[in-house]
């Protein structure tokens, strides 16, 4: 199983970002293998809209099943949905609690977003 | 003859100097139109009180995408600048309330699988106020893209005669919408901090679009020297200074044009308006 978790920093001890599109990096982990890849969501921060389309796209992309994050906003919602991602929303702590969260089946997917866009 | 009326900071009172020196040209024998650029929230017909003879919906086109026809192949996502499509690995979705219009997708696409589908943003609504020509835009609630429609309000502008524009308070893309092509900014302050620092502001932006400008300032007797300090430092033309009145305050409260309601304010003003048919005449004579 995949996952990207989005983060303040680019190790699995970084802290859990509260932000999705707008995340400083996304944290992908293989919980078969145990490796993992920090990918800088430079382009997503310094977006003027849309931050959260691309990041969905982005992260739907590197074939990840689960998005581990704080918040997620009705059109990254909706678009990790279209690609068939599930969303888990509230998560805090660092990269590598979340993901043993994930692994002990302690966290559950969310069916909506939990904000408001920006824009709409 | 195109005269913008702007001034970088909100409340200056750009909208009862704009809506009063329209209401006073057309007695100078020139045909004259009065438009409303501030589409986020036009108010001069609350001074004019025109009738309104038409309105035409502005729409920008959004993209639909023929799912037989995309292959995936991610250009049209690539050239998107507001992210309002996003490529999936099996399809492609549409954010409309991202879009701005700009129809690059679908000119990216091989496959000619975007066709476009028009989304109304607003209206422009024409009438007339007396003698005067009327012409506002009016941004749909809930939309956030101002400029498409003071583009659609310019494009109804009359070829003939003067037009007076009022621009959006700031110095944003709606400003930049609204002067742009003018043949001359009027910028309405006041003599506080505040005005000020807007007021450098928004001269910065009339300079970088290569146009000539001059200064209203309101309510001349209150505040400091600062904007006259810089009027004179930058080599700007002050033409009108107008005190403050608590007569001028309560005729605006009650929604009437100063130039009605107060006495001595449209002798004001006609200063202004000369300063417009000057420029026109100058305009024919080249």
């Amino acid at each position: 199983m995949r996952i990207a978790v989005t983060s303040r920093g680019p190790e699995m001890t970084s802290d859990v970002d509260p932000r999705f599109g707008r995340a400083k990096w996304f944290v992908i982990v293989d919980t078969e293998t145990g490796e993992s890849e920090a990918i800088d969501n430079e382009s997503g921060v310094q977006a003027g809209s849309g931050a959260g389309v691309q990041a969905a796209a982005r992260v739907a992309g590197l074939g990840v099943e689960y998005v581990l994050t704080g918040h997620c906003g009705p059109n990254a919602f909706r678009t990790l949905t279209g690609a068939g991602v599930e969303v888990i929303t509230s998560v805090t702590g660092t990269v590598e609690d979340a993901v043993g969260k994930v692994k002990r089946g302690e966290l559950s997917p969310t069916d909506a977003a939990d904000v408001n866009g920006h824009w709409t | 003859m195109k005269v913008a009326i702007a001034s970088g900071k909100g409340g200056t009172g750009k909208t009862t100097v704009a809506t009063c020196l329209a209401h006073l040209l057309p007695a100078h024998g020139q045909p004259t139109t009065y438009v409303d650029c501030d589409v986020e929230e036009p108010n001069g017909h609350i001074f004019l009180g025109p009738r309104i003879e038409r309105s035409e919906n502005v729409s920008i086109p959004i993209p639909v995408i023929d799912r037989e026809l995309c292959t995936n192949c991610g250009n049209c996502c690539e050239i998107c600048r507001f992210n309002a499509l996003a490529c999936l690995p099996k399809k492609v979705m549409v954010f409309p309330s991202l879009c701005h219009g700009c129809g690059g997708c679908a000119l990216v696409c091989p496959e000619g699988a975007i066709t476009e589908m028009p989304r109304a943003v607003g209206v422009v609504e024409r009438g007339s106020a007396g003698d005067l020509g009327f012409l506002q835009g009016r941004l749909a609630v809930g939309e956030a893209l101002a400029t498409p429609v003071i583009r659609a309000v310019k494009r109804a502008v009359p070829e003939r005669g003067i037009v007076i524009l009022d621009a959006p308070p700031g110095t944003s893309c709606p400003v930049v919408e609204t002067i742009r092509g003018v043949d001359w900014v009027v910028m309405v302050t006041e003599p506080t901090p505040f005005g000020l620092n807007d007021l450098k502001l928004a001269v910065g932006a009339v300079r970088k679009l290569g146009l000539t400008t001059s200064i209203v300032i309101n309510r001349s007797d209150v505040g400091d020297s600062g904007v006259e300090d810089y009027c004179e430092e930058e080599g700007l033309d002050v033409i009108l200074k107008i005190p403050h009145s608590r007569t001028v305050a309560e005729a605006y409260a009650r929604g009437e044009m100063p130039v009605l309601a107060v006495p001595g304010y449209a002798d004001m003003l006609e200063k202004l308006a000369d300063a417009v048919l000057t420029r026109v005449r100058e305009a024919e004579k080249r």
